[in-house]
């Protein structure tokens, strides 16, 4: 870890209060060595309109998907990815994006399952930021690339797959999709395209798991967060 | 033989061919910031409006046609969603003056043509080509009328 947590007492409740830094906390800590700011958004041009000094661009789609195969790249793409834009492996990473850190959380996913040790979100996003007055500027920022290693994406030990679910029944679930999904009325998020999700909705009835509780972060027609490929699917 | 492409159309999709492929995200987001506002008619009037449900962003269209026959598109998007109202702009410029025919004429790939699939990813793009396929579907309903 190249930089100490935020130390927020808003943060420490949770399980991983290490996982978040506040914009105060940002604000405080541009600049410092280790430390690599990231934006990822929904909207591929947002980062050209403004982003927080220093950013990084990072897009879910041209940069971590595979442009052929339905998965993330590999790798050697993710090394030569963050090797190019001057990050290397013991930075502290904080992500941040529009839409409520949707695709700033898939990155920050993806960087996981890379074992990108300290990765860390900025709470509550662009939308945040901007809503404290908190400036952003248009120049992009000149970073030397540096060497990252080539690391084989571990999937086990963070991404449950079907088998882990069954065997965790009984156990709390939290479903991130709309309360509308939650409930069965709607097999997609309200209020956004139907497209590529007609085989997987009319593969079952709609639902949830047993046991699943909605999440609370998830407002009516706000985000669709989004942890595999499988649903990655968000043209502007 | 396909007909040839309205000249604005074809001008527009050169210019960023012309670029590579950073400089083509700084041409949208010129685009994107030309965008006209709504005309007041309609800024009051969202019934009037069609979402345009391809897109992630709400982006709304309304098609008029005067009495000479010419096509007005309007559009409507959020400024934080550039990238749509990049290709609403695109379409808004490209599309001016022409008649219904030559909207009707212009190939639904055209936004697979101007050089964004790699930049902004064929999935975005299809934002567009929803944007475009709407257009169209209004005209025709309009001209039919």
């Amino acid at each position: 870890m190249a930089v100490a947590p935020d130390p927020n007492p808003a943060f420490s409740a949770f399980a991983h209060p290490e996982r978040l830094v506040s914009t105060e906390w940002l604000a405080e800590h541009l600049g410092q060595p280790g430390l690599v700011v990231v934006e990822s958004d929904e909207d591929v041009l947002l980062y050209e309109t403004g982003h927080i000094e220093g950013a990084v661009k990072i897009d879910w789609h041209t940069d971590l998907n595979d442009p052929v195969e339905r998965d993330y790249l590999d790798g050697e793409g993710f090394a030569k990815l963050l090797g190019g834009r001057g990050i290397s492996r013991d930075d502290t990473i904080v992500i941040y994006g529009d839409k409520n850190n949707w695709w700033a959380a898939y990155a920050l996913w993806v960087f996981t399952l890379f074992g990108h040790e300290d990765v860390r979100l900025l709470d509550g996003g662009r939308a945040k930021w901007e809503a404290e007055g908190r400036p952003y500027t248009t120049e992009v920022p000149v970073r030397e690339p540096v060497e990252y290693p080539v690391v084989e994406r571990d999937d086990a030990a963070v991404r449950a797959f079907k088998e882990d679910v069954l065997a965790h029944f009984g156990n709390p679930l939290v479903d991130v999709r709309s309360p509308e999904e939650y409930v069965g009325d709607r097999t997609t998020a309200p209020a956004y395209p139907e497209e590529e999700r007609c085989a997987r909705a009319t593969s079952r009835a709609p639902g949830t798991c047993r046991g699943a509780r909605p999440s609370p972060r998830t407002a009516p027609s706000s985000r669709r967060p989004s942890s595999t490929p499988s649903t990655a699917t968000a043209p502007a | 033989m396909s007909t040839a492409l309205p000249e604005k159309l074809a001008e527009i999709r050169d210019d960023f061919l012309a670029l590579e492929q950073q400089d083509r995200l700084q041409l949208l987001l010129e685009f994107s910031r030309e965008l006209p506002e709504l005309p007041a008619r309609y800024a009051d009037h969202p019934d009037l409006l069609e979402r345009v449900e391809e897109c992630q962003s709400p982006v709304y269209i309304f098609v008029e046609i005067d009495d000479a026959g010419i096509v007005h598109l309007h559009a409507t998007a959020p400024p934080e969603a550039p990238t749509t109202r990049g290709f609403a702009s695109i379409l808004v410029q490209g599309l001016a003056g022409l008649t219904v025919e030559q909207v009707l004429a212009v190939p639904s790939d055209y936004p697979l043509t101007i050089g964004l699939t790699e930049a902004v990813s064929p999935l975005r793009i299809r934002g567009m080509s929803g944007l475009l396929g709407r257009t169209q579907r209004q005209v025709r309903e309009k001209s039919a009328a």
